[in-house]
């Protein structure tokens, strides 16, 4: 084991207790990742030192606060590359962010007959939001397929863009099929149609680095409490010229540069969206969880969870009666199985599971559309972190197999 | 812990009920039927009933899910059948007592048939849901309060 390995794991105190009388092994990570000691002391330090409200005082802590809390933002805008950190708006969540693109930017380019292109991927937050806007707005509402391997059918979407398409919506790495889509033709496509591209990063922002001006995405969504941060806080990338044709969808303190009686002016972007107090104890985790992946480098992340996937994976796939939902081979895999073991269904395999320490998904992972594609109700859903190591790995497997023995011997 | 465990909620009588269910079909001339959703895992049941003056003459289930949600409604509608409806709702209600940890009276417990035996739920909290959608549509096509 390696000696960077060994002092990651100390980070990470809630990965040492014992569930059910067994080891924790958390392969959840898809839903939300532990949070490191490192970022927790951060939020603590901050409220034991720094905290006030941003924005508001003149007076020193005050400062103190509002320093901190737009640092972060120039701290996210470098994570992804962003051009400037006018373009970070903060948020509670993914949903959250696309919920606002939908219903400010979607109003605003989204008209009867119109077309919205998403892909039957989609978590429901980046599918709803779509649905009602189109619904609001008599507009089409279309899914890109998957193709035989279960990835993006990239000829369907071909297919499916037309010069009405208003907005492409597609997530960058599937939450159930893992697969990573291809953004960046994604979008050189939809430009051509002068469509707007919309990306959900919840699942690929704690796995790969992002770089949303080599992408060209318009706007793009994450959650901090999926790559090490609090919950509670979440980010929209917009481009800066499109967050200020934008309307605000809440109103209040914070958000506006004047107010009358009878009308009010708002800030400029972005925080004319930020109305009200915000979650800067948030804005402070996500900045030290920034930090600590930077340490860490994104590449080791992604190079440690490569690695245990390649071990995994072929493993999982030689157990029988064991479907894999997504592509069946490493090299189109990021760090998410969805799996299913034949004639069980995965509530009684995931209590299994449990009753061994390891913690596991079982559900339709929101993406519903999808479980009716793939022609199940639902699936188990194990998803690993660089934390997880390849004994880990060994043991999973190890206790599927228990699992499916243990309930076949019954019935 | 080891999978021992789970021989406490998966036992013999719950897999029997999971793998043959009773009254596992539609009941084309229900007087009501209710369907519900476990939002969880997307897993849904509906539940048929056919009441005849104040008595469930017939009770039926479709619908998919896990084995402790197929064997709780299967053990729900032998529980159920021939009941009056004021009795039925005291079933479903002490049935949700059960899966909480409470303890029943023996008579109530006898009222529940197989169903008393999932009482093992209240250790495995996450579950509870699953065993208890059968019984939330069962009450509620008998007109019972949902609380
Ligand atoms: C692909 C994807 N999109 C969006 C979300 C929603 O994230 P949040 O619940 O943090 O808003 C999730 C989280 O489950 C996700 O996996």
């Amino acid at each position: 084991m390696d000696k960077k390995f060994e002092n990651v794991i100390k980070d990470f105190p809630i990965l040492s207790q014992k569930i059910n009388d067994e080891p924790l092994l958390y392969l959840d990570n898809a839903a939300t990742s532990q949070t490191p000691n490192p970022v927790l002391n951060e939020m603590v330090s901050f409220y034991q030192s720094e905290n006030a409200n941003v924005h508001r005082g003149v007076y020193t802590l005050a400062n103190e606060a509002t320093t901190a809390y737009e640092n972060v933002r120039e701290q996210v805008a470098e994570f992804i590359h962003a051009p400037n950190a006018k373009s970070i708006v903060y948020t509670r969540s993914t949903t959250e962010s696309l919920n606002l693109v939908a219903s400010s930017f979607g109003d605003l380019v989204v008209h009867e007959s119109d077309e919205i292109l998403i892909t039957i991927m989609e978590h429901h937050s980046n599918l709803i939001p779509w649905q009602q806007l189109a619904k609001r707005k008599h507009a089409k509402l279309k899914y890109v397929e998957l193709a035989d391997d279960q990835t993006l059918d990239i000829a369907d979407f071909k297919r499916k863009l037309t010069e009405r398409t208003k907005i492409v919506a597609v997530t960058q790495m599937s939450n159930v099929l893992g697969v990573t889509n291809p953004i960046k033709e994604i979008t050189r496509l939809a430009h051509q149609q002068h469509a707007y591209v919309v990306v959900d990063a919840a699942q690929s922002v704690a796995h790969q680095s992002i770089d949303v001006q080599d992408l060209d995405v318009d706007f793009l969504a994450f959650s901090g409490h999926k790559m090490l941060g609090p919950t509670g806080i979440g980010v929209l990338f917009g481009k800066a010229e499109l967050l200020d044709e934008m309307n605000p969808v809440q109103f209040g303190g914070e958000m506006i540069e004047a107010v009358s009686r009878t009308q009010a002016k708002w800030q400029s972007a972005p925080w004319k969206f930020e109305a009200g107090t915000q979650n800067i104890g948030g804005v402070i985790g996500l900045g030290a969880a920034i930090t600590y992946i930077s340490k860490l480098k994104m590449t080791w992340i992604e190079a440690t969870e490569h690695k245990l996937l390649t071990y995994l994976l072929p493993q999982l796939v030689q157990i029988k009666g064991l479907t894999i939902y997504g592509p069946q081979t490493v090299a189109e895999h990021g760090s998410i199985v969805a799996f299913n073991l034949a004639n069980l269904h995965p509530h009684d395999v995931a209590t299994g599971l449990d009753m061994l320490g390891v913690e596991v998904r079982a559900g339709h992972h929101c993406a519903q559309p999808l479980m009716t594609t793939l022609g199940v109700e639902s699936t188990v859903r194990a998803s690993l972190s660089f934390y997880n190591s390849l004994a880990d790995m060994d043991r999973f497997v190890y206790d599927v197999k228990m699992v499916k023995e243990f309930f076949n011997r019954e019935s | 812990m080891s999978l021992n465990k789970l021989n406490q909620l998966y036992l013999a009588v719950v897999m029997d009920h999971a793998n043959h269910p009773h009254h596992k079909s539609s009941l084309p001339d229900a007087t009501k039927s209710v369907e519900l959703h476990n939002v969880s895992c997307g897993d849904d049941i509906r539940v048929f009933i056919k009441t005849k003056a104040d008595r469930i003459e017939e009770i039926s289930f479709t619908g998919n899910g896990c084995t402790i949600s197929q064997a709780s409604a299967s053990m729900m509608t032998d529980a159920l059948k021939d009941l009056t409806i004021p009795v039925a709702i005291k079933t479903c209600d002490d049935f949700f007592q059960l899966t909480m940890g409470k303890t029943l009276t023996s008579k109530a417990k006898k009222a529940l048939g197989d169903a008393a035996i999932l009482g093992s739920l209240a250790e495995f909290p996450a579950r509870i849901k699953c065993a208890t959608l059968a019984w939330h549509a069962a009450k509620e096509a008998v007109g019972g309060e949902i609380k």
